[in-house]
């Protein structure tokens, strides 16, 4: 009897101190947890983990389909993709993506999906509908970041040993010019005006911002963090807010989230965040940026307006990928 | 299984036959007929250029330029290690080069720049300097070397006032960086002080300050441990003994020869005084291999057997080391050993330094490698790159057992002004050499 009430005291408190947070609509994030074999699934508004369930082996990329029906999984370690539904969490296929897939992005049509192949030198190109690979782009020394612009026209594939972003025709699916970054490249993102294309060096600790357009270096971010060694600043997850004014850097084992002015370069602010931040998801209504720290198994909460975190919610071991979905 | 074993050990028995120096000579006169042994650079495994080149080279195609890289073996007599596992593959250090290569010439394909290499091999170190000094005059200006302390020097001398780098990634002796270093020889190879620096931060980790030093009898055991007694006074552990292991090794195998072994290293370890851990130094893995699970006292063993400092295992996936691991099996049908992952740097950090600078200038590559922007990514979670007061590589160290990785250092905790890499190693401020400065 004593316990129930203790718990029913408990659930009185929590509800009371989620109060004061800001109102937000209710989305389900989708974390993988790399090793744990599993998938934790956010409710946004509760700021809760609802249910876990099993994936493949070492679940790294993960992103939705254009409808948000479907969940896809690169299953790294099983050398294939594996597709989700997003309401049943039952799956539904596998798509074959070469081995040891990690990256991924959707062309903006919703399909074909290009895939990062780290052990081939390859981005492999395949029609989700069909299941079939439809094309092989030869790239640099392990590929990793996939980038799209918003017209769909160009892919871009940073590869980490070649440190170069390679810029591919999505109708040719050739590559026509490569620009040279900083050490071992990992995330590549366009601004949503297709003006700017944000690439990560995770080695080099540096952000790289090139004009699509004619592929110049527009500008380099650099960290500098009273505290932390310059060796732990190494940048992975990029995202740039709707609005494109404001762009967020996960600085892995800096233990946080830097937040950038888009126009100036210039870092506003380091966010603490959980341990080892990698790759980051914003909530659809773009008020919430959720991020996967791997080493602390959890997945912090920013309120973009506020730049505040707000919370940290515990995940299965090393959460490691993220999409949020509109519902 | 066990039938599995015996057959094996019997195929090998023609070639156990053979004494060690017998057994050496015959390698010998095998490689010498090819001794010259030159690599095409391209790429088989890498795509085709034409796929993944710039659009813009279909009008016309830019001219390629080669940058011709050397590496330059001294064969030299080694006792065989105890262990069966550890037994010297041909392609030592090589197949890392190699794989360097195709790695550079992914790169390159962009930049238009492609890498060659060429190996030469010789057990008479005047023949092999000439060589080398005939093909640097040949426009071949990037050395990798894997020769015994003095053949090296004599090739630094051999090459004065020539368009030369030496890139040592065999050698771990702290004199070549320190009283001997040369301004025109770089080094991946780990120092023996970086080695036991790494090993000796996580053993006082581990609190295991109480160390019995056991060394066998060879030079290069004696400087190893003087290095581990360095690292003992600097991390603040205490030596309570040292004792040489003086038995002769005698032939690294034979038909039984546990029962004995069984018998002789619980008295060699008997009555020492309180002690945590062993520490060996047997660099030729003569006996150390004997010590773990054998010791009178249940103490763990490290130092060249047991857990040890080096800069790479071939059962390491951090920081992406999966990919990596992966193409050297492709390309070498073996595990990756640290003097592979050595030669590998030596030939990335020229791919680097080419990549950064677009140029295939020597002197205008060399500036960079060994100026303050350089940093090459070797799997390590962070850029490596040289100290600019003797030529060594700075990098984090793994330190490991034979199955798996322990922990990298340094360790968390043992700060620096500068970059904690530097906590290994000799630093600036102790520093012997002066070619550098001058």
């Amino acid at each position: 009897m004593k316990r129930i009430k203790v718990g029913a005291l408990l659930l009185g408190t929590l509800s009371a101190l989620a109060l004061p947070m800001p109102a937000a609509n209710a989305y389900t994030a989708f974390v993988t947890n790399e090793k744990d074999n599993s998938v934790s699934v956010i409710d946004t508004e509760k700021l809760e983990v609802i249910k876990t369930f099993p994936v493949g082996q070492r679940p790294r990329g993960v992103i939705l389909s254009n409808d948000a029906k479907w969940l896809i999984v690169c299953t790294s370690d099983d050398n294939i993709i594996q597709v989700y539904d997003t309401k049943t969490y039952q799956l539904i296929k596998t798509l074959p993506s070469g081995p040891d897939p990690e990256l991924l992005i959707l062309h903006p049509s919703g399909n074909p999906l290009y895939v990062a192949n780290e052990d081939d030198n390859l981005v492999t190109v395949v029609d989700i509908q069909s299941g079939k690979i439809i094309g092989d782009i030869p790239v640099g020394v392990e590929p990793e970041g996939m980038g799209m612009s918003p017209d769909g026209k160009v892919l871009v594939n940073t590869s980490e040993t070649t440190n170069m972003a390679h810029f591919i025709d999505t109708t040719t699916h050739k590559t026509f010019d490569n620009v040279l970054v900083d050490s071992r490249p990992r995330v590549a993102i366009f601004n949503p005006a297709g003006t700017q294309l944000w690439v990560s060096s995770e080695i080099g600790g540096t952000v790289t911002v090139i004009n699509p357009a004619d592929r110049k270096v527009i500008g380099k971010v650099r960290f500098e963090i009273p505290g932390v060694t310059k060796e732990a600043i190494q940048p992975v997850g990029v995202r740039i807010t709707q609005d494109g004014k404001t762009a967020f850097v996960a600085l892995g084992p800096a233990n946080r989230v830097a937040v950038i002015d888009t126009e100036t370069l210039q870092v506003k602010k380091y966010l603490l965040v959980g341990q080892r931040v990698w790759q980051m998801a914003f909530t659809p209504d773009g008020k919430q940026l959720l991020t996967t720290n791997g080493a602390s198994n959890d997945v912090s909460v920013i309120d973009v307006a506020a730049l505040k975190v707000i919370k940290s919610i515990r995940t299965g071991r090393y959460p490691w990928g993220i999409v949020v979905a509109p519902f | 299984m066990a039938n599995g074993n015996a057959k094996r050990a019997h195929s090998g028995g023609v070639f156990a036959c053979l004494r060690r120096g017998a057994l050496f000579a015959a390698a010998l006169t095998i490689i010498a007929p090819v001794s010259v042994l030159a690599q095409d650079a391209s790429p088989a495994a890498a795509p085709s250029p034409e796929a993944a080149a710039p659009a813009k080279t279909d009008e016309a195609a830019p001219k390629v330029a080669v940058i011709p890289i050397l590496l330059a073996r001294e064969l030299r007599e080694e006792p065989l290690p105890l262990s069966l596992l550890d037994l010297p593959p041909k392609d030592l250090g090589l197949a890392g080069a190699k794989l360097a290569i195709t790695d550079n010439n992914t790169t390159g394909r962009f930049m238009n720049q492609e890498f060659t290499l060429e190996a030469i091999e010789d057990a008479d170190p005047a023949k092999l300097i000439a060589d080398v000094v005939q093909k640097v005059d040949a426009g071949m200006h990037f050395v990798l070397v894997d020769a015994s302390p003095a053949t090296l020097l004599k090739l630094s001398d051999a090459l004065k006032g020539k368009e030369a780098l030496l890139i040592n990634y065999a050698l771990p002796d702290d004199s070549l960086r320190e009283e001997d270093c040369r301004a025109d020889v770089l080094h991946t190879a780990p120092t023996r002080s970086m080695l036991a620096d790494a090993l000796a931060q996580y053993l006082v980790w581990k609190k295991w300050n109480r160390w019995l030093l056991v060394l066998g009898p060879s030079e290069k055991d004696k400087l190893y441990a003087d290095a581990i007694r360095r690292a003992a006074k600097r991390f603040g552990a205490k030596i309570v003994e040292e004792r040489t292991f003086t038995y002769d090794s005698g032939n690294r195998r034979s038909d039984g020869g546990f029962e004995q072994v069984q018998q002789q290293i619980p008295t060699f370890t008997q009555s020492a005084p309180d002690y945590d851990v062993v520490v060996v130094a047997d660099e030729s893995s003569l006996f150390g291999d004997y010590l773990p699970y054998r010791t009178w006292d249940a103490r763990p063993v490290a130092g060249t057997a047991g857990l040890v400092a080096e800069s790479w295992h071939p059962a390491i996936e951090l920081w992406g080391g999966t990919q990596f691991q992966n193409r050297f099996k492709r390309l070498a049908d073996r595990n990756m050993r640290p003097i592979d992952y050595n030669a590998w740097l030596g030939v990335r950090m020229i791919g680097e330094a080419a990549a950064r600078t677009k140029s295939t200038n020597f002197k205008e590559l060399v500036d960079y490698i060994k100026g303050p922007s350089f940093e090459v990514a070797g799997f390590k979670g962070v850029g490596l790159s040289v100290r600019n007061w003797n030529g060594q590589l700075r990098q984090p160290i793994l330190v490991d057992t034979p199955k798996m990785l322990v922990t990298v250092s340094p360790q968390q905790g043992f700060l620096h002004q500068t970059s904690v890499l530097d906590t290994l190693g000799v630093d600036k401020p102790e520093t012997k050499c002066k070619a550098y400065t001058q």
